[in-house]
């Protein structure tokens, strides 16, 4: 980690009069004087007034800040924060695709067209479904935009009595909240002690007021649902339909498939499972899927591909005949999509076929080096992430925060911590499938360290971290009273 | 008056048909520091099993469930300004104050000794 920290602000380096670019002069003439007075602002704008060479090396510096994939490990559980290759980012910043915009008619981009078509054909063939809109900016944009179908499909049966969604008391906290926002009753069901789902209670749930059942598999403890046909089962017999949350898709790559297992409806996330950039590096994309039968609600628009034509397949821009309608302007975030389909095309299908396993290789490495010192609630072999139940000792308290903040002074980004909520001291790891042994063993070193610090100097692991640049922000100050611009300061 | 206790660490505290209902030091400990607990208005009824509100800490939004059914007559307005209370004294600052429709509800709920085996048992 950069020790060196740079703390500015960019108005810090603003001095009145100063800038860093000459504007030509307006030549609007009196274009201003057509504006209505009451449009017009008063005060100047506070803008920082910087000369170019000081702001450039304002940015510069900042960016020496970040810990990314680029710079360290990030074993983010639930998150797949596998590394960003750099290929993708070449073939999207293609001049070819950048200049594109998105009014013009659609026999001016037929590239950009077939590049949509063939990721979300790509998609259907991973996910096992019939048919993808890549359309939605995120995850759970995603899962709103699969509520909004599964409404569609009951709404469209004349079923308006299926107002609940069915979501396990493991699931990631988006899964509840889009449910809410689609405007459905959220029902939770229990976990068993193994960390998998309560298939007889979920059994006691299902009526006809059922909408959706959603799941995640493997599941927020990096487990498998391996009741997954039964569930699929009962949840089809009282007439609902089964929703994949695809956060926890990776290990699964080309190995099972959700539509397999009798999802109806799945989202998948390109920036997890797809290696797009993630986090503050983002945009997301979380394109939708959906079984056969299911399309015609999809969002609009969609690409469809016209067989006729002198040089082979055309593409046209279509609304799909029962669309739910738009859920982002255009087909989503475009780039993002192009990196996903760089990612596929470039590993095919026998290198998309490791990822999995060696992600679960991977998590099963750490998860066994570390389960002397760590307390391990579910044993039992896991997919690409697994959740430690805090420090095996418990009686220094020093909790799951503090190890958390001590692994920043060893370099490393913190796992997840707090979720899932099925323990009180979760601690969820992630390695991914793109990290080296060499790199699992650093961790795997200044996890044992930080149990053996525990033991020995329990106070300077509660007061970590002590070599960041900044130490413990406090998180209930900012959570009470942000300060979100400079001005407030 | 006594105090009763849910399975998800609310307690009712209870004098005549009047309960205080608020969440235990044992929910406020591992929750962490609050700084947002989301309340009914007066006047709104609650009813048993099911949510009347969150509270939210730096750690996580947990779901308020009612022990009890009821109108609520009062609400801990200290709360909306300050909701680090709850972290202070979390017996003291209860969350809602309910007229209770169904008394008999209470005996579903456990007593201290009960309650403690429970967070006990949590703890694994």
């Amino acid at each position: 980690m950069n020790k060196k920290y740079y703390g500015k602000v960019v108005y810090d380096l603003s001095h009145p009069g100063r800038r860093g670019y000459s504007l030509p002069q307006n030549n609007l003439g009196d274009g201003l004087a057509q504006i209505p007075s009451d449009l017009l602002r008063t005060e100047a704008p506070r803008l920082p007034e910087i000369d170019e060479p000081s702001l450039v090396r304002h940015y510069n510096n900042l960016s020496t800040n970040n810990f990314g994939v680029d710079t360290g490990f990030y074993p983010l559980g639930s998150c797949t924060m596998k590394y960003n290759p750099k290929l993708n980012e070449e073939l999207c910043s293609l001049p070819q695709w950048q200049g594109l915009h998105p009014l013009q008619p659609a026999e001016t981009v037929q590239g950009a067209l077939h590049a949509y078509h063939a990721l979300g054909k790509a998609l259907c063939e991973i996910g096992g479904m019939g048919a993808f809109t890549l359309n939605p900016y995120a995850g759970a944009h995603g899962e709103l935009t699969g509520l909004m179908v599964i409404r569609a499909y009951h709404e469209s049966r004349g079923d308006g009595k299926r107002t609940k969604v069915i979501v396990p008391d493991s699931a990631h906290g988006t899964n509840p909240a889009s449910a809410a926002v689609a405007g459905l009753k959220v029902v939770e069901v229990k976990s068993l002690p193994d960390g998998t789902i309560d298939t007889e209670a979920l059994r006691g749930l299902l009526d006809d007021s059922v909408a959706a059942v959603m799941m995640t598999n493997p599941n927020t403890v990096g487990i498998f649902e391996s009741s997954i046909p039964e569930i699929a089962e009962m949840v089809h017999a009282c007439g609902a339909l089964l929703y994949y949350d695809g956060a926890n898709l990776n290990p699964l790559l080309g190995i099972a498939r959700p539509g397999d297992m009798g999802f109806d409806v799945m989202h998948i996330n390109l920036h997890k499972t797809f290696s797009t950039p993630h986090g503050g590096g983002g945009p997301g994309s979380g394109p939708v899927g959906v079984r056969k039968g299911l399309e015609e609600f999809l969002p609009s628009p969609m690409v469809a591909e016209v067989e006729e034509g002198p040089f082979g397949a055309t593409y046209k821009v279509v609304r799909p005949e029962k669309s739910l309608g738009r859920i982002s302007a255009w087909l989503g975030n475009f780039a993002v999509e192009l990196r996903a389909l760089a990612y596929i095309l470039s590993l095919g299908r026998d290198g998309l076929m490791l990822a999995g396993p060696l992600a679960t290789l991977n998590a099963n490495y750490v998860k066994e080096s570390l389960r002397h010192l760590y307390k391990l609630p579910i044993d039992r072999v896991c997919k690409h992430e697994f959740v430690f139940d805090g420090l095996a000792d418990k009686s220094t308290g020093v909790t799951t925060l503090h190890v958390a903040k001590r692994l920043l002074d060893h370099g490393f980004h913190a796992p997840t911590i707090y979720f899932p909520l099925l323990f009180h001291e979760s601690l969820m790891i992630e390695p991914t499938e793109t990290e080296s042994i060499e790199t699992l063993d650093d961790f795997i070193a200044a996890m044992e360290e930080i149990a053996r610090e525990a033991a020995s100097d329990p106070e300077t692991v509660k007061n970590a971290p002590l070599e960041t640049p900044v130490r413990r922000p406090d998180d209930t100050a900012a959570a009470l009273e942000p300060k979100v611009s400079y001005f407030d300061l | 008056m006594k105090t009763y206790y849910s399975p998800t660490h609310e307690y009712a505290r209870v004098e005549g048909n009047i309960a205080l209902i608020g969440i235990t030091d044992y929910a406020q400990k591992a929750l962490g520091n609050v700084v947002y607990v989301d309340m009914p208005e007066q006047g709104d009824d609650v009813t048993a099993g099911e949510d009347f509100g969150a509270v939210e800490s730096v750690k996580a939004a947990s779901d308020l469930i009612a022990p009890v059914s009821g109108a609520v007559i009062e609400i801990n307005e200290q709360l909306i300004d300050n909701p680090g209370l709850v972290n202070q004294d979390a017996d003291a600052n209860w969350i809602i104050k309910v007229e209770m429709t169904d008394p008999s509800e209470l005996d579903q709920l456990m007593d201290k000794a009960a309650y403690d085996a429970h967070c006990e048992a949590e703890k694994h």
